[in-house]
């Protein structure tokens, strides 16, 4: 097979947008007669699901009480966006890779990132708290979009050396308008490279709404054009949200190229802890969206299913409260830094003229000037 | 022996480059069929197949970022920009990622590539292709830059950068693509090695890439007026060979610095400071610079006004003071 071996026409066409987005729940847990097409998760993989909700809401909660203490410089809080972290992150396979963004926090720590390794950027100590090559987790981007190139040229490097590995591309609302989010949907096209780009439309980038960044039908649509397998989802749906992940990793993983998926969700929180949501949002809006909480909807379903009890219930609690009491106890344990570090990663080996510079760093922490 | 292009050792790099690693790829725009704008990837796709050298969308951030990508899986991307202005578009993947990761990640993921970008002018290209870009590369810790003006330090830097384990701006002089040499290909001195082209005890001429001829024609003609000049060029401006250049200006005592790109806050202004802050003792004038002007680089017409000839390096030559004794007849007197 060539690299330019054109992508068969019929192929994305199976995977097409629906009108609106994909949803199985009701906002009260209720099931919905939805014509979806995709097979409904087992009620096992949504309790997993769930559990992993519970401890996301918590460690979330956690993060934005030590930034509030003073521990973090910054947390862009994903609460709201449980179901589309941790659906993305439950579907894909050991081998397969992510490239998040900073708000995909709770998506890393189910995937398994020790917290406080992956607190160690907003902590301060290290731009990448946590060995990405260990978890398959790329260092969490911050400038939008950029990573959807990686993800891609990855993904594609890793098919051409017949490896069974997938990507999953994380980027917002606001990511869809940069040039990379174009330039990798379509490299990934030309190339079918086996990466899924999931879309959290949470509504907002930082201030400006969604009808400032694009006019399209749905942000998934911007699939369509570059013949790239597309749906939308209700990204407070854990259970549409988990049976569209399937289906994309399923999709993708069988080599029929790459895939869009859009989870239109909300961000209940502030963009960081740093912005006052007040001013561009209502109140009104803010208490709609609580009313479609994930974690919740998900509940009432599985309460219903005779799944959820309230001991199983508890039991999570107390678990996720545990993460959490060591969260603060390993944030409240300040970590050593090594000014040698400063030199040691810029290059392979230090040029000539990092070499001065650590000695001249070295001599002034000697004189008792820096410490 | 056999004569050679530049274009033609950098083809001949890429050629034995994609033999040696099976890990080795080419990509860019019109680098396929076409065998790219200069000709550099004659022939690779032909002899190495699409899945060695193969063309990509018309998208340098793209290019770019999938060739992290494909770093971080274990490839080694050689990626062409089509011209140095076109490059821009990818500045970021290039500041933010390709320089960064291996920092970002404290070693773990490195993105190690050869990004080669046709380079400067002197060709009568219209506007947007004949940009040096240097100052922009040399600025960003992470990348290493270098700069042939040999056909030989073509093929030898191009294999040095694509064996190195960090990410490599590679810049291709355009006016040097159809220069010619007789050699056979093989290794000269590595990234971060200077080399004196040409010995002399008077004055030392800092070069590189494209401006390294023009030193040569300079010291060729202030020998006729009796003047010993020393040429170094520079190959590597990250990183950077202090330690040849400073020995040579201590032995001359008089330095002039030689670029195409505009002055101001550009890759001489730097190298002029170093080499005062290391020779100051031994220097008989201020280091000059001789530079294209502060302008947006000019059209055809008129780049010969802008770009540093020899002419202009003798007049700064000429500047630095050689009157060790004063002429005390034309001393005021009060």
């Amino acid at each position: 097979m060539t690299t330019v071996e054109k992508v068969p026409a019929t192929s994305y066409q199976q995977f097409m947008p629906a009108d609106r987005p994909v949803q199985y729940l009701a906002p009260d847990g209720t099931g919905v007669d939805s014509a979806a097409r995709y097979a409904r998760p087992s009620d096992e993989r949504l309790l997993e699901m769930y559990r992993s909700m519970v401890h996301g809401r918590r460690f979330d909660q956690q993060a934005t009480a030590l930034t509030k203490q003073g521990r973090l410089a910054v947390y862009p809080s994903s609460r709201g966006q449980e179901a589309c972290q941790i659906a993305a992150a439950l579907c894909l396979g050991e081998q397969d890779w992510m490239f998040p963004t900073y708000r995909d926090s709770m998506a890393l720590a189910a995937r398994g990132i020790d917290q406080v390794e992956l607190l160690g950027m907003l902590a301060g100590y290290w731009h990448c708290g946590y060995d990405p090559a260990a978890y398959k987790v790329a260092p969490q981007c911050t400038p939008l979009a950029t990573q959807l190139l990686h993800a891609t040229g990855f993904a594609y490097a890793e098919a051409k050396q017949g490896r069974d590995t997938i990507a999953l591309a994380f980027c917002g609302d606001g990511a869809t308008s940069e040039g990379d989010f174009h330039e990798a949907l379509n490299f990934a096209a030309v190339f079918r490279a086996p990466v899924i780009f999931l879309v959290q439309n949470n509504g907002f980038a930082i201030s400006v709404p969604l009808a400032r960044q694009s006019a399209a039908p749905s942000l998934s649509h911007k699939g369509v054009g570059y013949g790239i397998g597309s749906e939308q989802v209700d990204g407070n749906d854990p259970v549409a949200m988990m049976a569209v992940m399937d289906e994309a990793v399923k999709y993708v993983r069988a080599g029929k190229g790459p895939v869009v998926v859009e989870a239109h969700t909300y961000r209940m929180d502030a963009h960081t802890n740093a912005d006052d949501a007040t001013r561009y949002r209502k109140a009104d809006e803010v208490e709609g969206w609580l009313a479609r909480d994930p974690l919740s909807r998900l509940d009432s379903y599985l309460e219903g299913r005779g799944i959820l009890t309230d001991e199983l219930r508890e039991q999570m609690t107390v678990s996720a409260d545990a993460d959490a009491a060591a969260l603060r106890a390993g944030m409240n344990v300040e970590q050593d830094v090594d000014p040698e570090d400063l030199f040691r990663f810029v290059y392979s080996s230090p040029t000539p003229g990092l070499t001065e510079q650590r000695n001249q760093v070295a001599a002034e922490i000697a004189a008792g000037e820096l410490s | 022996m056999t004569t050679i292009t530049m274009a033609g050792a950098l083809n001949a790099a890429l050629r034995d480059a994609l033999t040696e690693d099976e890990k080795v790829v080419v990509f860019g725009e019109d680098v396929g069929t076409l065998g790219g704008v200069f000709r550099v990837t004659d022939g690779l796709t032909r002899d190495f197949g699409d899945d060695r050298c193969f063309d990509t969308p018309l998208a340098e951030s793209g290019i770019v970022g999938f060739a992290i990508g494909m770093a971080m899986s274990g490839y080694k991307p050689v990626v062409e920009m089509q011209f140095d202005a076109f490059a821009y578009p990818a500045f970021e993947q290039i500041v933010s990622h390709v320089a960064k990761l291996r920092n970002r990640t404290r070693g773990l993921l490195t993105a190690p590539m050869v990004i080669r970008i046709p380079f400067a002018g002197g060709i009568g290209g219209v506007e947007h292709h004949c940009d040096s870009s240097e100052a922009y590369y040399t600025h960003t810790p992470g990348l290493k830059v270098v700069s042939p003006s040999t056909v030989a330090d073509a093929y030898s830097l191009m294999r040095d950068a694509i064996a190195d384990p960090d990410p490599v701006i590679f810049l291709e002089p355009k006016r040097l693509y159809f220069s010619k040499d007789d050699i056979e290909l093989g290794k000269t001195e590595p990234i971060g090695t200077a080399v004196v082209r040409r010995g002399g005890t008077d004055v030392t001429l800092l070069a590189y890439g494209p401006t390294v001829s023009v030193a040569m024609q300079s010291a060729e003609f202030a020998a006729e007026d009796g003047r010993s000049v020393e040429v170094i060029d520079l190959r590597s401006l990250n990183p950077f060979d202090d330690e040849t250049v400073a020995a040579s200006v201590r032995k001359t005592g008089r330095c002039i610095v030689i670029q195409e790109a505009q002055g101001f806050a550009g890759v001489a202004a730097e190298i002029a400071s170093r080499v005062s802050e290391r020779c100051f003792h031994h220097l008989h004038a201020p280091v000059l610079r001789v530079a294209g002007l502060d302008i947006p680089y000019p059209a055809p017409k008129l780049e010969h006004f802008h770009l540093p000839s020899a002419d202009r390096v003798l007049d700064a030559m000429d500047r630095l003071q050689w009157n060790d004794a004063p002429d005390l007849s034309k001393a005021v007197t009060v």
